[in-house]
């Protein structure tokens, strides 16, 4: 008896000391980390000359926060994880049935979305709706079809593309460049420039057929680059680094249009008061409506012969091969859709934005689009939208929390830190959830039965 | 020809920084197979904290030699460098050692955002420009050689003569490649292989450094952006040396170099990122795994 009080004692305090002592070492570290970047500051004075500001209160805040931090973490969160593992574990085997919501989530959503708008309005006013509908909505659902366009050749064909955002500017290029020296309409250039993209697609797939994995991803990094600063130097067309403004905005088929002076313009036509909100509104539908035809395109095309291909190339190229797949084609069709959708959702960029510049289309985004096909566990289209929302729509948030001011000082911007938490985010995400948000997946084939297998039994971005 | 030479002399100089941070690429790459997108930010922090070290030592020592304020610089940006190195592999990338490949390569890009956008709100977004350390020029039949490009050329000849050394005939470069070529194994012959990794990210990062109190020292200025484009273009270099391969990555990053100061010297200064990128395509069309990479068996 009084034994195991004496080893209790023990192992609990062990753990505090090793607590104690990890902390101490966090501290030690961070101290190093941000000596130099924190504890000192370099800001010009009014000669413009380099001078130091000393910042040792806020260095000490950072160290502290480290240190009391990695204490916490070993003394009190890492043994609660791993008692509620422990506990998860015990009761595996009683799988509970899906709920209501979780079985028809896609319905609910696209309900949901398709409310949203009028709900904004509803709630805000036809002003105030402006923000939501465009900020978020939009914004968020632009990305959505980017993630799902790039999740075709990543997730499905297993090609890992680091350039994906080259044909989201061929696409916001040709909408730009077509309507501004041929006048053609949206509606027809939307196709045109999906075209456009999946020409380059084709153009940009061929020279890298026979490279495998991270050669595949710099060349494709170093093609994204090309096509960024062609856009820059070749001023005569594209005006460089100005960038293209004055795009014309589109118009509902042709029958209502929404340029102030039209006479068929939107509110005049319905009798409402002039607003922008309109428009958006109407993107807002038109983005949503592109990216369920990419969603429905994605799924019907692994239902068929060459979806069956793609993933078959990314689980084992040589097996493909053995089986008779061609797979240049097959490498091709996979860059050339995936390119698509992107150069649809470039000419949709362009048409919202009105306005573009090579400064959009720079890697970060490639990296950006490429996170959020991870982060949502490859393949998966529902983990990819909640993976886009939460990335997205999270970095969004943060311009609007404006009472950060009253907590830091009236000098304290949110929006710079917008990157640096994305970035960490994607850190911290993938480090707790290697997988994804959703990390198993459903079989497109299978005998009698289908059976959902954990991710890792399958293989991505190999190819 | 003067102008010829000239060209291959400025290539050399910029050639001699790519190869030293295409080095931590190829060395992270060989041993754990991930592409370090974060590499080129550590260069930046790299040169940044030289920066830093520079306006302290000269306000606080004034009249301090050249020589030992570029050593000092160094051994700062070395050690500010190693550190976080050896940081973001512990949190980032062990714990998804031995997880599917794609996720290191995405907190690798995570940190790589997270590291240039922590110097820019620690730092400010500003260029830093700091007044010229070395500035006398040589001429030498006709061809201006700067002393600035003699020391990064004669630097990173030094470097990576010690850097040779390490690797082909210390114990710890024997551990090295022998996790490189099997880590299980290597596990199983008593090697510690989570503290070969962690001296390989720690020994990358240090040529890194290196390499950015060189660019810091060559160019005058820095900014929280700058680690992209070397980093993209030392990466490029050890692709098209042939990843893995430390050879690979010196003859990479002096081809990069090369093109590049040849490519301004004759033809537009605009497209010289095109033609580096658009040489790397080509070159990989034909020799699909660089120019010194062993080609990838694959066994059935």
């Amino acid at each position: 008896m009084a034994n195991i009080t004496t080893t209790r004692e023990g192992a609990g305090g062990t753990l505090t000391a090793r607590a104690l002592r990890e902390g101490f070492y966090a501290g030690v570290v961070s101290l190093g980390l941000f000596f130099l970047f924190v504890g000192l500051e370099t800001t010009q004075n009014i000669r413009n000359e380099l001078v130091l500001n000393q910042r040792w209160g806020l260095l000490a805040v950072f160290v502290l926060v480290a240190a009391v931090g990695r204490f916490l973490t070993v003394a009190y969160i890492r043994p609660w994880f791993a008692a509620r593992k422990a506990a998860a574990a015990a009761r595996a085997g009683t799988a509970r049935p899906e709920g209501f919501l979780k079985r028809n989530f896609v319905v609910l959503a696209v309900v949901a979305l398709i409310v949203y708008p009028i709900l904004a309005v509803a709630i805000f006013g036809v002003q105030g709706s402006l923000k939501w509908v465009d900020n978020f909505g939009i914004q968020i659902l632009i990305y959505v079809m980017l993630a799902w366009g790039l999740n075709i050749v990543v997730g499905l064909a297993g090609l890992l593309d680091l350039g994906y955002v080259a044909f989201y500017a061929v696409g916001a290029y040709s909408y730009a460049l077509l309507s501004q020296y041929f006048g053609f309409s949206f509606w027809l250039l939307l196709p045109l420039a999906g075209i456009l993209a999946a020409f380059w697609g084709v153009i940009l797939g061929f020279p890298v057929l026979r490279l495998k994995g991270d050669y595949l991803a710099i060349v494709t990094l170093a093609f994204g680059e090309i096509i960024r600063l062609v856009l820059i130097n070749w001023t005569d067309v594209t005006k460089g680094t100005f960038g293209i403004s004055g795009i014309p905005k589109a118009s509902v088929f042709g029958i209502w249009s929404f340029d102030v002076g039209a006479p068929n313009n939107f509110a005049k036509v319905f009798e409402l008061p002039m607003s922008s909100a309109y428009y958006k509104i109407f993107l807002f539908y038109l983005v949503l409506a592109l990216a369920l035809l990419t969603a429905y395109v994605t799924v019907r095309l692994r239902r068929m012969p060459v979806g069956r291909a793609w993933e078959a190339l990314r689980e084992d190229e040589i097996a493909c091969r053995s089986l008779g797949i061609n797979t240049v084609t097959t490498k091709l069709t996979a860059f050339a859709t995936g390119a698509m959708f992107g150069g649809f959702a470039g000419s949709f960029f362009a048409v919202r934005q009105g306005f573009v510049s090579p400064e959009s289309f720079v890697f970060l985004e490639s990296a950006i689009i490429l996170s959020i096909v991870v982060l949502g566990g490859m393949g998966s289209l529902v983990g990819i939208a909640v993976a886009a929302v939460l990335m997205i729509g999270g970095t969004e948030l943060l311009r609007e929390m404006q009472f950060l001011k009253q907590v830091f000082g009236a000098d304290f911007t949110p929006e710079l830190y917008r990157m640096l938490i994305f970035g960490l985010a994607m850190v911290i995400v993938m480090v707790w959830k290697p997988r994804g948000f959703v990390g198993s997946r459903e079989p497109t084939a299978f005998l009698k039965e289908r059976k959902t297998v954990s991710g890792s039994f399958t293989k991505e971005g190999h190819g | 020809m003067e102008y010829f030479i000239q060209q291959l002399v400025n290539g050399l100089t910029l050639g001699s920084i790519y190869g030293l941070i295409a080095i931590g690429y190829t060395m992270v790459y060989g041993i754990i197979g991930m592409i370090n997108f974060a590499h080129g930010d550590i260069f930046m922090l790299g040169g940044f904290a030289a920066l830093i070290i520079f306006l302290v030592l000269t306000s606080v020592f004034v009249g301090l030699p050249t020589v030992l304020l570029l050593l000092l610089m160094m051994a700062a940006a070395m050690l500010t460098a190693a550190l976080w190195n050896w940081t973001i592999e512990k949190v980032a990338y062990r714990p998804l050692r031995g997880s599917f490949r794609l996720a290191p390569l995405i907190t690798a890009i995570g940190m790589s955002i997270t590291l240039s956008n922590f110097v820019q709100v620690t730092q400010g977004p500003r260029n830093k420009p700091i007044p010229p350390l070395v500035s006398s020029v040589y001429n030498v039949f006709g061809i201006s050689i700067s002393l600035k490009q003699i020391v990064i050329v004669v630097l990173t000849t030094v470097l990576l003569t010690v850097f040779w050394y390490v690797v082909n005939k210390t114990a710890l470069g024997r551990a090295q490649r022998a996790t490189e070529q099997d880590r299980k194994m290597a596990a199983l012959l008593g090697i510690d292989v989570d503290r070969t990794i962690s001296i390989t990210f720690i020994m990358g990062a240090g040529l890194a450094a290196v390499a950015g109190t060189m660019y810091l020292m060559y160019y005058g200025v820095v900014v929280f952006t700058d680690g992209f484009i070397p980093g993209v273009k030392a990466f490029t270099a050890a692709v098209l040396g042939g990843i893995g391969s430390l050879p690979g990555a010196v003859i990479g990053g002096l081809l990069i170099g090369l093109i590049e100061s040849l490519w301004s010297a004759y033809f537009t200064i605009d497209y010289k990122d095109v033609a580096t990128f658009s040489i790397l395509a080509i070159v990989l069309i034909f020799k699909p795994s660089g120019i010194f990479g062993r080609p990838e068996v694959e066994k059935v």
